[in-house]
């Protein structure tokens, strides 16, 4: 029997790939709406592909129907084509799975990725017909809900959503859900859940606080507006990741998306403590999952799934302790079953290449490095425990294994860099196409050469990092240091086996101006979305112009979140958020760096970073 | 050992293209643990081969495609494994084990049969059988086709074998999310479906239309095809046209 489609086939067959509207997915999960009493709607909020690659959906949408009582579905931005007849047509957006109209749904689930999203984030609210900003909805409306890394500085679209959900979903979501449906059977009302989901660990609720402001624009303090919110949100967290929730039945799309194969979550957090890098502070303590139940689950969703590649996930994946065992575990099993192994990517060593020789084509396959700096003093600066020594060691080994192509990923515009540091680029790309030189002999080399390429991505300071102080360059210095990094390049004696690719400066300066924001951006965002901008993550859809018109004119100066130098005791938006690490132990870090200091990783020594606080992981290994 | 796979690809699926039809199959045939044989060489696939691709929008009663597999229990238990791991919309019919001579599933392909649907009721042409009757009468049937390059005149005339209205015939794409049937007639067609000659059911609307002096609407029609043949010579030396599946045996 026909599932009836929320568009017609006219539409469907006017829109490209139309597959990424219609559900009915292997594993996709079908209930009777009569028989659940929660309708939850999952939100990635961009195109099918790259949402359906999303582990953390593919999570919670398992996790809560496995709940008898509660249907979750899916809904991802329609692309600019659809987005644009749905508009003409005034047709609601709805659910895959039921295709009803999402504002029909109890919830709606927001995961907030990256900032570059937050104008789809509207798109769906508009498209689906609630109301724009929370306070307008009405008892009847969806509860808006957000989660994800930029749920961790929320306020500048906070004014859009109900609740956030802070931190891990496995932990709080069935104790929301049952205090929802309880107000709802005591004829409790809109407000009434909010207050009592505001004493539910980790969930925030936006609208019962107001933002106070200094003279010179910074925070001054939170104002409650509700007696009872709490003056701060703990993040949630899974203590025990063997033994939680995994979907073990993840939905298999029928059109390619971004992360077309089955993955394998083998731990959460990272020991490393780049001082750049938001998750690695986000999502401590280190867990690492225990590797018979990482045996049991490939097989078993191998066989739920039919897939012909499975990869592993997680920060340096490295330094998951028993990898060792479950790579020979996974070659084992999958190369009889024509099976491919996708491998994150790897620290540099005999182990990794060999293993790495094992499941892909050598000739084709290339090596990664993240040095992220070009001098050992900017590595010490951001704690990149990665030195010159070991990548050229790394290189030599792999060059001698028949590999041929190498990547390098640095990032322009961090704290205290110099013109010395750019041109170390150039540098340490040449000396690794020396290497190539050095170790192979002219008659071992396949086409003769060796290709090098050099990515740089400019800095941005993110919340929660220890360079949440930092100053981020403007488009211009970045230009400029781009141009450096490329003259540097063109004067290395290797130059031609060198090639060079850089970032977008435009779209790196908004997202630094989102990812520090305040409440403020809430109405540069609604202006902008309202002017057209959409999929801003998306080189083709992108409009600076427009986005500076929009700060222009609401008035709001964009330095101000950019290149202003912030003060120790400043108050950041996001300081009522509690990620475990301590802002005392960010600051310590801040200050380190700008001295050059490195600090030991979690598993040599402790830095008390105050993640010690949630009672497990690497905390208490010995 | 060669087997010959009929399936039925109707509802939502019809907005599923042909290479991830494609796609779909090679991981069901995992799920199902069907002991598929592999080709040689640095990246092995399933040997793995469909008949006739057919266009997005469009339903099928009458897909095939062939695969080698290494090893089976019976045929039966092939189609229940793969019906188990199927979703709303592609149904496994038949699984029969094909002769070691016999060709691939694409080069076997002669004919298709197609209905089409006028999908909001009757067809809006008046005394439609007639028309119908005296349109295939005619001695050619010229179109105008346009390539990247050049137009070119065709004539669909020898490559249409049969075309008439018919009863409707409440397959599963026929019937709608309430469970109503269908009560319309639909036009039926056979139609050259070989590599050389193959003919669109879409084309032959279209002329007809045209000669009807009748404008549809896009999309207004939907075209299923029913079954796909192909050319055998009986036992009494005479050319005959068979359902792919025919070739197999269980």
């Amino acid at each position: 029997m026909k599932r009836k489609l929320a568009l017609s086939d006219e539409i469907l067959m006017q829109v490209e790939k139309p597959a990424r509207y219609i559900g009915n997915e292997v594993n996709s999960v079908m209930k009777n709406k009569e028989d659940v009493d929660i309708r939850f709607c999952m939100c990635f909020p961009d195109i099918y592909e790259i949402g359906m690659s999303h582990l953390g959906i593919q999570i919670l949408y398992s996790m809560f129907n496995s709940w008898d009582d509660v249907w979750c579905e899916r809904v991802y931005s329609p692309w600019v084509d659809l987005d644009k007849i749905m508009r003409d047509k005034g047709i609601a957006l709805f659910a895959l799975e039921s295709q009803e109209p999402v504002k029909n749904m109890d919830f709606l689930g927001i995961t907030i990725q990256y900032e570059m999203c937050y104008t789809n984030i509207l798109q769906i609210l508009d498209l689906s017909q609630i109301p724009l900003y929370a306070k307008d909805r009405s008892e009847n409306d969806t509860i808006v809900i957000g989660g994800g890394p930029c749920s961790y500085n929320p306020e500048p679209i906070a004014d859009f959503f109900d609740l956030f959900y802070i931190g891990e979903g496995e932990t709080q979501y069935r104790l929301l859900l049952d205090t929802y449906n309880e107000n709802k059977r005591n004829g409790g009302t809109r407000r009434e859940f909010l207050e009592k989901a505001a004493q539910i660990p980790g969930i925030y609720v936006p609208l019962f606080y107001e933002e106070e402001y200094k003279p010179d624009g910074t925070v001054k303090g939170r104002k409650k507006l509700y007696d009872k919110a709490p003056d701060t949100v703990l993040k949630e967290i899974v203590m025990d990741v063997s033994d939680t929730h995994y979907p073990l039945k993840p939905i298999v799309p029928f059109i390619q998306v971004t992360q077309d194969r089955l993955v394998l979550e083998i731990q959460r957090g990272c020991i490393r403590g780049c001082r750049f890098c938001q998750a690695g502070q986000l999502y401590r303590p280190v867990r690492e999952r225990d590797v018979d139940v990482l045996k049991k689950y490939a097989v078993e969703m191998l066989n739920n799934t039919g897939y012909d590649e499975v990869s592993l996930s997680s920060l340096s994946s490295s330094d998951y302790s028993k990898l060792n065992e479950l790579l020979e575990f996974l070659i084992g099993y999958c190369n009889s079953r024509y099976i491919n192994i996708s491998l994150p990517s790897l620290r540099i060593d005999a182990f990794s290449l060999d293993v790495m020789g094992k499941v892909q084509d050598v000739k084709k396959s290339s090596l990664t490095f993240a040095p992220e700096a070009g001098s050992q003093r900017l590595r010490d600066v951001i704690n990149k425990g990665l030195t010159e020594e070991v990548i050229l060691d790394g290189a030599a080994l792999a060059f001698k294994g028949g590999w041929t192509r190498v990547k390098l990923y640095f990032m322009l515009g961090l704290p205290t860099e110099t013109e010395e540091d750019i041109l170390g680029i150039g540098d340490l790309s040449n000396k690794i196409a020396a290497v190539f030189f050095d170790t192979v002999p002219k008659e071992k080399r396949v086409n003769g050469k060796v290709q090098i390429v050099t990515s740089t991505s400019f800095f941005i300071p993110k919340p929660f990092t220890p360079f949440q102080w930092a100053r981020m360059c403007t488009k211009e210095e970045f230009i400029e240091k781009a141009y450096q990094t490329k003259k540097g390049i063109m004067s290395q004696l290797n130059q031609k086996s060198i090639k060079y690719n850089w970032h977008e400066a435009d779209v790196s300066v908004l997202e630094g101006i989102l990812a520090r924001g305040d409440r403020k951006l809430a109405k540069v965002i609604l202006t902008a979305y309202k002017r057209g901008c959409l999929f801003d993550s998306w080189s083709e859809c992108f409009h600076n112009d427009v986005w500076l018109s929009c700060f222009e004119d609401c008035g709001i100066d964009m330095d101000f979140y950019t290149t202003r130098e912030r003060n120790e005791d400043e108050i950041f938006p996001w300081d009522f958020i509690d990620c475990g690490v301590t802002k005392e132990f960010l600051l310590k870090e801040w200050k380190k760096a700008m001295n050059g200091e490195t600090s030991p990783n979690c598993k040599s020594q402790c830095q008390g970073c105050g993640a010690n606080r949630f009672g497990g992981g690497v905390c208490f290994e010995r | 050992m060669k087997i010959r796979i009929k399936f039925a690809k109707y509802g939502t699926l019809k907005f599923i293209g042909h290479l991830d039809v494609m796609r779909f199959f090679q991981k069901a045939i995992r799920r199902a643990g069907i002991d598929i044989k592999y080709s040689e060489g640095f990246s092995p696939h399933q040997i793995m081969s469909f008949a006739a691709p057919l266009g997005v929008g469009m339903e099928s009663m009458g897909e095939y495609l062939d695969i080698e597999v290494n090893s089976i229990t019976s045929v039966e238990d092939m189609k229940t494994a793969l019906n188990e791991t199927m979703v709303d919309g592609i149904d496994v019919l038949s699984v029969k084990i094909l002769p070691d001579s016999s060709k691939n599933a694409m080069a076997s392909v002669a004919a298709a049969a197609y209905t089409i649907s006028y999908k909001e009721g009757n067809f809006p042409i008046d005394d439609i059988q007639q028309k119908l009757a005296d349109f295939y009468a005619k001695e050619s049937i010229v179109v105008t086709k346009k390539t990247k390059k050049s137009t070119m005149d065709m004539d669909l005339k020898p490559g249409i074998f049969e075309l008439k209205m018919d009863k409707p015939l409440n397959i599963p794409s026929d019937i709608d999310s309430d469970g109503d049937k269908q009560i319309t007639p639909v036009i039926y067609i056979l139609v050259d479906a070989s590599s050389s000659g193959n003919i669109k059911p879409s084309m032959v609307l279209d002329a007809f239309c045209a000669y009807c002096n009748v404008e549809l609407e896009p999309y207004s029609c939907q075209i299923t095809r029913l079954e796909t043949y192909t050319r055998i010579i009986d036992a009494q030396g005479e050319e005959k046209l068979v359902p792919l599946e025919e070739a197999g045996h269980e």
